[in-house]
């Protein structure tokens, strides 16, 4: 339970990365260092929710790979106490 | 289209009930400077926004507006989980409940429905913009209203994450505003309407 908790908070934290720079690229669309920051941290992004996907049930619809049981209703919804 | 993500924005961990709180914060779902408004103001707007910069602003700024009006409704969730008819009816929380149990509903604090009255769609991207960097102003001091009566912790922290975006919002319309009268004629910005007459499009430097 703790290391899924341990990846989510940098998920919370790559993610939110990703979201305030995105903004300001929509306004500096020619920031050669923000689109290479924005390139970085969208890899590490990619990266960090494939392994929380494969290890603790899908982030998004194109992460379900349930061949028994739909894995996208087994864990809580984010805002259940018990989500993470 | 939109794709739903699993996952809160910011995360919400409340462990106290306090229903007198959640009457409070759920304006920030349902009023008139709340996340349900911002959302459909600049969802609304971007379709005639004729600079593809500020529309992808309006884009990507509505659709964060869905992920704060998530936090928001998880934290009158969480605030309103398990309660005793006693508890509802001490707090005062007993007039939301009677209409809607511990369901959300979109409404103000006071009582008054959600309404798209709160918001403006002008088809014109000078007024547009003053009313979203107003709105998000509006919100910012919602959100430091809301701090001054909250006392616990728990509730305090997704609340101010969500009063700074409203910060950052503000400085991204800033610069939307100088993108759009960038475009205009210099001597006279109101000479026309850009999202009615001769429309353009991106005309970003490295573009051309």
């Amino acid at each position: 339970m703790n290391e899924s908790k341990d990846l989510m908070n940098v998920i919370y934290e790559t993610g939110f990365v990703i979201d305030d720079v995105l903004l300001y690229l929509d306004t500096h669309p020619c920031d050669k260092k923000a689109l290479e920051y924005y390139e970085s941290y969208r890899k590490l992004y990619l990266k960090l929710t494939k392994e929380y996907a494969e290890k603790f049930g899908p982030l998004n619809k194109t992460q379900i790979n349930s061949s028994n049981y739909w894995t996208w209703v087994q864990n809580p919804w984010p805002w259940e106490k018990e989500a993470c | 289209m939109w794709n739903y993500e699993k996952r809160l924005q910011y995360p919400v961990k409340i462990k106290n009930p306090d229903p007198k709180m959640a009457m409070v914060i759920i304006s920030q779902f349902g009023g008139p400077d709340g996340e349900l408004a911002a959302s459909m103001r600049y969802l609304s707007q971007r379709y005639v926004m004729p600079y593809r910069e500020v529309a992808g602003l309006l884009t990507d700024i509505g659709t964060e507006e869905l992920a704060h009006m998530e936090i928001v409704c998880a934290i009158v969730h969480q605030l309103t989980r398990n309660l005793s008819p006693e508890d509802i009816k001490k707090s005062g929380f007993d007039t939301y409940y009677v209409d809607h149990t511990l369901g959300l509903w979109p409404q103000a604090a006071s009582g008054t429905p959600f309404s798209a009255t709160v918001f403006q769609s002008k088809g014109d991207p000078i007024t547009d913009l003053n009313e979203d960097m107003a709105a998000e102003q509006k919100a910012r001091t919602t959100y430091d209203n809301i701090l001054r009566l909250v006392k616990d912790p728990d509730i305090c922290d997704p609340i101010r994450y969500l009063r700074e975006r409203e910060i950052v919002h503000y400085q991204r319309f800033g610069e939307g505003l100088r993108i759009v009268q960038d475009n205009l004629n210099s001597k006279n910005f109101y000479a026309f309407n850009p999202a009615f007459t001769n429309p353009k499009s991106s005309d970003c430097d490295c573009n051309k």
